[in-house]
């Protein structure tokens, strides 16, 4: 696949970013890493690259606790922008150390496919064996 | 300069000494006594917690100045998202300075500020111009940053426009706090992205933006470092900075050392993680460094609490009180690590007259490069890996004025396992049953 990896408008954390790029090239996919403090619209343009660039996922990384927030506001604008590519995020997305199911439930109802509030990156991988497999699954909270 | 602490009563370097009742001065002042002074990295959104926090650093048993440290959005510059957060009640990672008005954040100082008690406001900012005018607003003068280690780490500015925001806000600073009070400016260079760069680039920049600094206009700097791999080769840094701002600052500057806790990856357990504060509380001393800035056992996990921030404070002055005045080692400091900042610094100064030209220019000829740093104007060619003995190293140097270690292992491709393995070992060796201390 090729995957396009991001970290939210307000995240400047790279090792995260950089750990995660490293992570997906060895299961074999092609990465497009923009780096920290994306702003909604550079995603969406991102996204919207089209010829052999053309993302097939998009990964939205974030550790600084902003990341319930920052992630809804990415995902929605994506969404509004037509954007129909599925989403996934994950990290740390609280300042409080545990994931919030009220949070996750959120970013679900907006239209992100998956939710790694864990940072569970054996999951993440599960999930990309199924998409790679041809099914996009139901929404769902991985934990 | 030295540093090293006694067990004096806390509220020794609390006596109103009425003329400066600088940040700089405060701290000279508790050097002069003996004690260490400690420091949190503490914020929350909301000005009554954020108020207790203050109070509470200023009550805990040890020399102590407050910290408030400003939230991501505000750090890059997106007021609305603060503003909108505060009144959604979403929990920010820290306190929005230049959202909240100046009533308020004036309320919160209130009586809580003063001689005694310091408070520096530490940001994360490459474009910092709203945060310097709501903190001299505030009546706060101290603060932190700098045109490099305030943007390669913290997002995608250009670094030319940071060098130049940073440049007028030095001057901003100065205007806004005149004469006699004294600002006060930190770099943060000496941490960069919090690991796996090699202590000579750190102490380098860590100068480089104290005399970018004090070419603008600031005439009471500190300098910084941040905790590695190796106390040894730690010691060694913090003696190399303090003799670099020695040489290279001009005479008349104010200027202190200042150590980070290690800001890599922290150990999990509550165990590693108070024995690498207490290390650094150690290295601290002994090293002669005069200010210590904690991390608290939650750092590996989330925010933390008042309570846990003022239990590091604690921990980190009885540790450094343990220790004794430290005793400078015979000859000048001119180790490994002094070298390699040395040539650094040499070759950065050498490019331009200027220090924020010089700075430009080196990184974008790759003089200055920072391993594993993402930003575009950073070469990325630099590579470093922790030796058999602990000590941090550079494997690949890209066109910096340094050679590569000649034990480097052979440059084999940097895997994600790779990665965690490196970025973890710190967190491993204190977290492990039969941690080195
Ligand atoms: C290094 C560091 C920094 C460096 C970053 C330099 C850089 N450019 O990257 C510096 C010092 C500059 C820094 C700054 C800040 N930091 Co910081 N930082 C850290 C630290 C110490 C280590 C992070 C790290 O290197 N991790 C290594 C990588 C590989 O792991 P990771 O990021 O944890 O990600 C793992 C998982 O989460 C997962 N994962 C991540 N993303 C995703 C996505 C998906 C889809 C999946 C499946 C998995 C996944 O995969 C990774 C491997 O397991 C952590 C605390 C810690 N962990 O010890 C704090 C920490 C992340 N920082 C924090 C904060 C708040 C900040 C600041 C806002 C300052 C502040 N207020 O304290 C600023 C950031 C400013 C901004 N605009 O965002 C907080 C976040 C709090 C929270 N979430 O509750 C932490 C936890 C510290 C703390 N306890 O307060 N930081």
């Amino acid at each position: 696949m090729h995957i396009l990896l991001s970290g939210t408008a307000s995240d400047s954390h790279t090792w995260n970013l950089v750990y995660l790029q490293l992570f997906l090239e060895e299961l074999g996919h092609r990465v497009h890493n923009l780096g920290p403090c994306v702003p909604d619209g550079l995603l969406a343009g991102a996204c919207a690259a089209d010829g052999p660039g053309r993302p097939d996922l998009v990964v939205v990384s974030s550790v600084n606790g902003h990341g319930y927030r920052d992630g809804l506001g990415a995902v929605q604008a994506l969404r509004r922008a037509g954007v129909t590519l599925p989403v996934v995020i994950g990290g740390k997305l609280g300042v409080a150390g545990v994931p919030d199911p009220r949070q996750r439930r959120r970013l679900l109802d907006a239209g992100c496919d998956a939710v790694f509030d864990d940072g569970d990156t054996g999951a993440l991988r599960e999930y990309l064996d199924l998409l790679a497999g041809g099914g996009r699954a139901a929404r769902q909270a991985v934990a | 300069m030295s540093g090293g602490a006694t067990l004096l009563a806390p509220s020794a370097a609390r006596e109103p000494a009425a003329p400066d009742t600088s940040f700089g001065g405060f701290v000279a002042r508790a050097a002069a006594s003996g004690q260490l002074v400690v420091q949190p990295r503490m914020g929350f959104g909301d000005p009554h917690r954020m108020r207790d926090g203050l109070r509470r650093t200023r009550d805990a048993v040890a020399t102590t100045v407050g910290t408030l440290t400003i939230d991501s959005y505000t750090r890059v510059g997106d007021q609305d998202a603060a503003r909108a957060a505060l009144r959604e009640g979403t929990p920010l990672n820290g306190y929005p300075i230049a959202t909240h008005s100046g009533e308020v954040t004036r309320a919160l100082l209130e009586g809580v500020r003063g001689p005694a008690f310091p408070v520096q406001v530490r940001h994360g900012s490459s474009r910092p111009e709203g945060i310097v005018r709501a903190l001299a607003a505030a009546g706060l003068d101290a603060t932190e940053g700098g045109p490099v280690s305030y943007c390669l780490p913290y997002g995608r500015t250009p670094l030319a426009e940071s060098v130049e925001n940073w440049a007028r806000c030095c001057e901003l600073l100065a205007e806004l706090v005149p004469a006699p009070r004294v600002p006060h400016l930190e770099s943060f260079g000496g941490c960069m992205l919090g690991q796996l760069c090699p202590p000579g680039l750190l102490v380098a920049l860590s100068l480089l933006e104290g005399l970018f600094f004090v070419r603008h206009g600031i005439r009471s700097v500190s300098l910084s470092y941040a905790q590695q791999t190796d106390p040894a080769q730690d010691e060694e840094a913090v003696r190399a900075l303090r003799r670099l701002a020695a040489e290279f600052l001009p005479a008349g500057v104010d200027r202190h050392v200042v150590l980070y806790t290690y800001m890599g990856v922290f150990p999990r357990t509550a165990r590693g993680a108070t024995r690498l504060l207490e290390a650094s509380a150690r290295l601290a001393v002994r090293a002669g460094a005069q200010r210590l800035i904690v991390k608290t056992a939650a750092e590996a996990h989330r925010i933390p609490t008042v309570q846990e921030n003022v239990r590091a404070l604690e921990t980190a002055a009885a540790t450094a009180a343990l220790c004794g005045r430290p005793t400078d080692p015979p000859g000048p400091a001119d180790g490994e690590v002094y070298r390699e900042a040395r040539a650094f610094v040499e070759a950065v100064l050498d490019l331009a007259e200027d220090p924020g030209r010089a700075l430009l220019t080196a990184f974008a000829r790759g003089v200055l490069d920072v391993p594993y740093c993402l930003h575009p104007d950073n070469a990325g060619r630099s590579r470093s890996f922790v030796d058999a003995d602990g000590r941090l190293r550079w494997s690949e140097v890209g066109a910096m004025p340094v050679a590569p270690y000649r034990d480097a292992p052979p440059g084999r491709a940097l895997t994600a396992d790779g990665l965690l393995v490196a970025l973890g070992s710190v967190a491993r060796r204190h977290d492990g049953p039969r941690a080195r201390p």
